[in-house]
């Protein structure tokens, strides 16, 4: 459990709760949530797809929410995380807390009301599994933390898919597969750079436990299942040539980053531009990815 | 730092209740909204 700090006077700034929320995180989820809808076989009417959309966004919030509640006493040992609400005291950890169990709860009974029980039962299970599997259970007990906590943010293409369906299919399971895939390269390219603040603060992130060139090797072979399952929707016939086209030339400046990355002996952060410039990219490649996959089924539509 | 700290929590709080307000609002337009959509849907 995390140590209790010196609890502030002045109730929160509402900029602070909004901080909570992981905004810049939440944008990629929302990104992917919207592209999973609209890729859809079945159109939503404006509001209720809003509606979806919103409840994906406040229940990645929720999440994050909970997981800054939790992380408060790793937060302040680390530069990068130092200055959130709750380690710069600037709110009380239960206002963190009710914050975030009442807006995970409000995102995933609206969700319900908006669109149907299967989307909002995988909502609800995306923000627990955030907060319970990742947060709570990996994070600090294995350098898998990232591998198996990947699925939480994987969800949001699902989530938005099934709102529109009401069923879970090949399509949005492979999407979930690449942000699944996805997020181990993307995480271990930045822990790279910033390794000494997980060791600082005793995360066995995996340059911390297992060294920066057995994290090189890592990121590269993850780099193959991403590229792997970032041309199945086309291999399989689920997309068209245009995100079929899209697929090959992103995954191929992925692979081509990943064997920069896994071809550096740089052991000082200074050398490690190849990483930089991976988890950069690593990016943009969901961000056109997912706009790939919505521009593809408006073209064969 | 504010000399006079109950004023910063007056403030705050007046400023937090009137988004609270702006935000219910927002939902209930919504749920009217949602209510709409859903009987279309049901049509």
């Amino acid at each position: 459990m995390t140590p209790s700090i010196a609890q502030p006077v002045l109730p929160a700034d509402w900029r602070d709760l909004v901080a909570l929320t992981k905004p810049r995180v939440m944008s990629l989820v929302v990104f992917t949530g919207l592209c999973g809808l609209l890729a859809a076989p079945v159109q939503l009417p404006p509001v209720l797809a809003f509606t979806a959309i919103l409840c994906i966004a406040l229940g990645a919030g929720a999440a994050g929410a909970l997981n800054q509640w939790y992380e408060a006493d790793l937060d302040a040992k680390m530069r990068r995380t130092a200055n959130r609400p709750l380690p710069a005291r600037r709110m009380d950890r239960q206002t963190a807390l009710h914050f975030g169990v009442g807006l995970g709860a409000f995102s995933v009974v609206l969700m319900d009301l908006a669109t149907n029980h299967l989307a909002a039962l995988l909502l609800a299970i995306s923000i627990l599994f955030y907060v319970l599997i990742y947060t709570v259970w990996l994070k600090r007990r294995t350098a898998q933390n990232i591998v198996i906590g990947g699925a939480a943010g994987a969800f949001p293409p699902l989530i938005g898919w099934v709102a529109a369906t009401g069923q879970v299919d090949l399509m949005p399971t492979l999407l979930f597969a690449i942000i699944f895939l996805w997020t181990p390269p993307h995480f271990w390219a930045l822990s790279l750079f910033v390794r000494s603040d997980y060791a600082n603060a005793n995360v066995p992130m995996l340059p911390v436990v297992a060294g920066i060139q057995n994290t090189r090797l890592q990121i590269l072979l993850y780099s193959i299942t991403v590229a792997v399952a970032g041309i199945a929707p086309y291999a399989l016939g689920l997309t068209g040539l245009v995100y079929g086209a899209s697929a090959v030339v992103l995954n191929a400046v992925f692979l081509f980053l990943a064997v920069a990355v896994f071809a550096n002996r740089a052991e000082e952060v200074s050398g490690m531009k190849p990483e930089r410039r991976l988890f950069a990219f690593s990016i943009l490649y969901l961000f056109a990815l997912f706009s790939a996959v919505v521009i593809d089924h408006w073209v064969i539509a | 730092m504010n000399p006079h700290p109950e004023d910063e929590v007056l403030r705050r709080q007046r400023e937090r209740a009137r988004l609270m307000a702006w935000l219910l609002g927002a939902f209930v337009v919504l749920l009217f909204l949602i209510t709409v959509a859903k009987i279309g849907l049901n049509k």
